[in-house]
């Protein structure tokens, strides 16, 4: 029972509007020590496992490039070229983004496209830009384009990626089986991530297209 | 691996203006670079003196001015040549990405990372040559968009290293003594409910399905709708995941892709692309549960 304390920290934590990074590492610290571990143990657990996952952290690289790009001028030309074309809807270069990130998770190129690399600087910008040439745009709608150009990023990237076989959460189902005694393939595992692929392209699609509407 | 850890440690140790970010970002690279040679206890340590920053509030953002006149001279003036800049780093992450296994040279898990830092290092390589930026310009950008993500860029590992400790402590077993009791006995379709909303919610709370399904799959799907209610456990654990996945999209635990993002795009409201993404994750859980329980029980 006292393990859960660390749930308990979270919930505490977040509703106290605390730093949620503070907040993670002290339910870290509460349920280890909790479980009866020494707290050095459980500090060197924080540490390996911070240590192993670094990678997670290593997108921030590309942020330099993007940053001096956008010094020049690279979410102004992103507008500009969107304007000069006639059929550009937010909707459907929004849908359009949703497939093509869909697809290229869907074969393992998770890293190529994200928040950083495409959203900021290119991608928002586009869909603004086409909104604009509907009519003309509030402070409100601009916060509006921008967030749903970041959850389709996400959407894209989350039901896509599962398709791949060698996608890491593939590889923790397939590991956390076999210590359970059940062999499948990932092959066998990736197949079933098909349906959801197909169900939130439909929906996400559906809400792309009443966004387009929104602005006729 | 270790070029992209080395840029990125350059970076992180560009000339912040503040002592706490300086102190922070140090951490991080210090993290990156020497993480492996310091041990366990050595990198725990970093973990929490980066918390306690973060905690006491003590990382701040400087003032940025921005020129957009400047901007869209410039824009005017590199063209469409902008773009194809940009497109060096997927460019080369999706080349890399195919050419790089035959080669031996990298570890095959870590190809697409490091494809990416490859692209990273060419493209900044380019624009350096083409741009010819003033020196502290080129860091200086990147260095304002790190400032303003500030601690949330080390939430996803600090994740990662929570559910670790989860799993340690065994929370799995205790959440699956709770819950299973209160189950209407051999009622498939709230065990599966209990399993794909359970996987939503824990995922919601820990920020990442990573973290959530060992313990929720622990509890529910393997001793009930597995050995219990004899499903198939391929598609129960793969239709999980994906439920946990909407979860993430509900959470502002999940930083990395909620907070981050709205820092990124200057939104005023930080939760504005959890509001975005909340009518798109609960049909698609919905959509999760009716599929689990159509196709694993044939």
């Amino acid at each position: 029972m006292l393990t859960l304390i660390g749930i308990a920290v979270i919930v505490v934590g977040f509703a106290l509007r605390l730093n949620p990074l503070a907040v993670v590492v002290a339910a870290g610290l509460a349920t280890g020590v909790a479980a009866g571990l020494s707290p050095l143990a459980v500090v060197a657990a924080l540490g390996k496992a911070f240590n192993t996952n670094r990678y997670v952290s290593v997108i921030w690289v590309v942020l330099p490039v993007i940053g001096l790009l956008e010094r020049h001028g690279l979410q102004e030309r992103a507008r500009g070229l969107i304007a000069g074309i006639g059929a550009a809807t937010p909707g459907r270069l929004l849908t359009v983004y949703l497939v093509f990130r869909q697809i290229t998770a869907a074969l393992g190129l998770i890293a190529i496209a994200g928040q950083a690399q495409t959203i900021r600087p290119l991608v928002a910008p586009m869909a603004e830009a086409a909104a604009e040439r509907q009519r003309p745009l509030t402070g409100a709608d601009r916060q509006r384009l921008r967030a749903m150009a970041a959850a389709t990023d996400n959407v894209g990237v989350f039901f896509g990626e599962d398709i791949f076989l060698a996608v890491a959460s593939i590889l923790l189902i397939k590991g956390f089986l076999e210590v359970n005694g059940i062999v499948v393939s990932p092959f066998g595992l990736s197949v079933w991530a098909i349906p959801t692929a197909i169900a939130a392209l439909l929906v996400h699609g559906f809400r792309l297209w009443r966004l387009d509407r929104s602005f006729k | 691996m270790f070029a992209v850890f080395a840029v990125r440690g350059l970076r992180d140790r560009s000339n912040p203006k503040r002592l706490g970010n300086a102190v922070f970002w140090g951490l991080m690279a210090l993290s990156f670079l020497g993480g492996d040679r310091i041990g366990d206890l050595g990198n725990g340590m970093i973990v929490i003196a980066l918390a306690v920053l973060a905690g006491a509030g003590a990382l701040g953002r400087g003032r940025q001015v921005v020129d957009r006149e400047a901007q869209q001279a410039a824009a005017a003036r590199h063209g469409n040549w902008l773009f194809a800049a940009a497109l060096i780093i997927p460019a080369v992450a999706l080349i890399g990405t195919f050419a790089l296994p035959g080669s031996g040279l990298v570890d095959p898990k870590q190809v697409t990372l490091v494809s990416l830092g490859l692209g990273v290092v060419i493209a900044f390589a380019v624009c350096l040559a083409w741009l010819r930026p003033r020196p502290l310009e080129s860091l200086e950008g990147g260095r304002s968009m790190i400032d303003s993500v500030g601690w949330a860029a080390a939430l996803p590992q600090a994740l990662a290293a929570l559910g670790a400790v989860f799993a340690l402590a065994g929370v799995g077993a205790v959440v699956g003594g709770l819950i299973a009791p209160m189950l209407p006995h051999g009622v498939r379709l709230a065990a599966v409910i209990a399993y794909t909303v359970g996987m939503a919610g824990f995922t919601m709370v820990l920020g990442n399905a990573f973290a959530a399904f060992p313990v929720m799959t622990a509890a529910i799907g393997l001793p009930i709708l597995v050995n219990g209610l004899g499903g198939n456990p391929a598609p129960i654990c793969a239709l999980g995941m994906l439920s946990g996945f909407c979860g993430t999209l509900m959470t502002p635990m999940a930083a990395n892709f909620n907070i981050v993002p709205a820092t990124l795009l200057e939104l005023d409201d930080r939760y504005g692309v959890i509001k975005a993404q909340f009518m798109t994750a609960l049909p698609i859980l919905a959509v999760n549960t009716a599929l689990m329980d159509w196709l694993a029980f044939r």
